[in-house]
């Protein structure tokens, strides 16, 4: 009997309605991440300084000698700071070859010959950076909050600094949404995700060079609009209300550097996620 | 445009209407009428015809200048995710998701197409048997040979059970065994299973063997559409023909006393005689032209003689 004689049935069950399908993609995307040793390893190193944040504010509470432990509004700031260190890595580690190597694979016509989107694509792809980032950012950004006054047994902490959920919440969306949009667009310029790693640390080292050597050239530090990094500050000195000294710029200008950020990014989406590479 | 060249009116799974596509300032498509009937259709031409093109521009890829499209009778500019959820494309250059496995990336396929979990995970295993990839669906598929590829892109299209397949070039890269079985199942979906199917191909065997009807396009326009059966009648006689002496001249003889002829790869040529004339015609002409002829066989018209008639007389 030929193997095709096994059969082919008609299918006659449910069909999910339209514009679900960026979750279909974001979470085969994130399980495809947490079965990887070695980024589970990553995830793993991304929450230690939650861990040692959570024991010091444990010791602060429990312990009157520890005191000189207990965190401040700024404690919060520097956790989060800390962890974009992660936030770059795990940027690299999963987002280089979110669209790379569908582009490698010519899986974009696979994508967008089923009932989706390009939106819908893209909005999967970067669902899943982003609930990864989340996780080592806001998640925990949270979670230490609910932990110190846990560990107080009183929310005299949280009354007095209540601007750190909004603090907390607002900087992690930026910071997440800039890295990760940022890598999208990197990541659909080239089909090796190397070359696309290369080019996002070359974004942020050059950048972030390039202003020092242009501030101590020209001596103004407005020169921080070239830099992710620097703007990232600007915008975190601002919602955490931790101004020392004057910023290199105003908030405004570094939310809107951020949004032609974004922007560009997207256009350079809109132009390279296609079914299909017309070269004229 | 005259009337001739327009939609003939009959039930279709694909109409165009004056659709034509550039690309830069050359046209892929130029003012491209066609009807595709239910069942296995195949879309004929030489590499660069606009066949690819045509697909593409079905599937929203690449938008036309100026035409209209329908597809399972919805607006292609409309409703396309509609028919994109009726329908399944197997492209022609290798295309997979990578890091998956076979059966992983087919339910994937699935899911991504709206079917529940589960669903797509049991079609998924069903569709891999179908295709011949059974014993071998938990393997990577980066580790697949060409012609295990050319199935797993029939096993996606197929996953979600569309109404309409678009096979582009389906046995590119496959050796001959492998060849005869894709070509079977294809000869197996369109006329067991219930599905339509446009089958995009420059091998004429293979359009032949699977589909009944045929749109052959040349230069980004149609050379001619119609049933196989229906073009093969040509209306007059074939003959296979092989002379002794210069060939070509004689080819050009034979025009030139208005018959039909066409080279082959070997060194015989196919000459259409028309009806009320015999092979009495040719041996008078050969005699004329001082040529022996060495091999004269009465044939039957084949898939190749009409799109050397069409793709020919342009």
């Amino acid at each position: 009997m030929p193997i095709h004689d096994q059969g082919y049935r008609r299918y006659e069950g449910r069909r999910e309605p339209h514009g679900r399908t960026w979750w279909v993609i974001a979470k085969a995307g994130l399980m495809e991440r947490l079965r990887e040793r070695k980024f589970l390893g990553l995830l793993l190193v991304a929450w230690l300084p939650f861990i040692v944040r959570a024991v010091q504010m444990y010791l602060a509470a429990n312990i009157p000698q520890a005191a000189v432990l207990a965190p401040t509004a700024a404690t919060f700031r520097e956790f989060i700071d800390q962890q974009s260190i992660f936030v770059f890595f795990i940027t690299i580690y999963v987002g280089s070859g979110l669209i790379a190597n569908d582009r490698r694979a010519n899986a974009l016509q696979i994508y967008l010959s089923k009932p989706l989107t390009r939106v819908e694509y893209v909005a999967g792809k970067l669902a899943t950076l982003v609930m990864l980032l989340a996780a080592v950012t806001w998640v925990p950004g949270m979670l230490l909050l609910l932990l110190q006054m846990l560990f107080a047994g009183n929310f005299t902490f949280l009354r007095a600094n209540l601007f750190l959920i909004p603090a907390i919440t607002l900087f992690s969306v930026i910071l997440v949404l800039l890295s990760a949009f940022a890598m999208l667009a990197l990541s659909s310029l080239s089909k090796s995700r190397r070359f696309v790693a290369m080019m996002y640390a070359g974004l942020i080292f050059f950048t972030a060079a390039m202003y020092q050597a242009l501030r101590q050239m020209t001596g103004s530090r407005a020169w921080a609009v070239i830099s992710p990094e620097d703007v990232l500050d600007v915008v975190a000195a601002g919602v955490f209300r931790s101004l020392d000294g004057t910023p290199a710029l105003p908030m405004w200008a570094a939310l809107l550097v951020i949004v032609v950020m974004i922007a560009a990014s997207l256009w350079i989406l809109e132009r390279r996620v296609r079914g299909v590479e017309v070269v004229t | 445009m005259n009337e001739e060249q327009r939609i003939p009116v009959v039930p279709s799974v694909v109409q165009l209407d004056r659709v034509s596509v550039k690309y830069g300032r050359g046209f892929a498509l130029r003012e491209v009428s066609a009807a595709f009937p239910p069942g296995a259709v195949g879309l004929l031409g030489p590499n660069g015809a606009g066949k690819s093109t045509m697909i593409k521009a079905l599937l929203g890829f690449v938008i036309p200048d100026q035409g209209e499209m329908r597809v399972l009778d919805l607006d292609v500019k409309r409703s396309p995710l509609q028919i994109r959820s009726r329908i399944g494309y197997m492209p022609e250059s290798d295309a997979h998701i990578p890091g998956m496995n076979a059966v992983s990336f087919v339910a994937y396929c699935g899911e991504l197409c709206g079917l529940p979990r589960a669903d797509a995970m049991q079609r998924a295993h069903e569709v891999l048997y179908y295709v011949g990839l059974g014993e071998a669906r938990y393997r990577n598929i980066d580790t697949y040979s060409t012609g295990m590829k050319q199935r797993i892109k029939l096993a996606q299209a197929l996953v979600h059970d569309p109404d309409l397949l678009f096979l582009d070039e389906p046995t590119n890269g496959m050796d001959p065994k492998g060849r005869d079985e894709m070509l079977e199942l294809i000869h197996d979906i369109a006329h067991n299973k219930g599905l339509s199917l446009i089958l995009s191909s420059h091998l004429l065997p293979d359009v032949e063997y699977t589909c009944d009807h045929v749109v052959v396009l040349d230069h980004g326009a149609v050379a001619t559409q119609g049933p196989i059966a229906g073009l093969k009648e040509h209306g007059g006689r074939v003959f296979e023909l092989r002379v002794k002496g210069d060939a070509a001249a004689f080819v050009e003889v034979l025009r030139g006393a208005g018959l039909e002829c066409h080279e082959t790869e070997e060194d015989i040529m196919r000459v259409f005689v028309p009806e009320g004339r015999g092979a009495e015609q040719l041996f008078q002409l050969a005699s004329t032209h001082r040529m022996q002829v060495r091999h004269l066989r009465p044939s039957v018209p084949t898939l190749e003689d009409v799109f050397a008639h069409a793709v020919g007389e342009r």
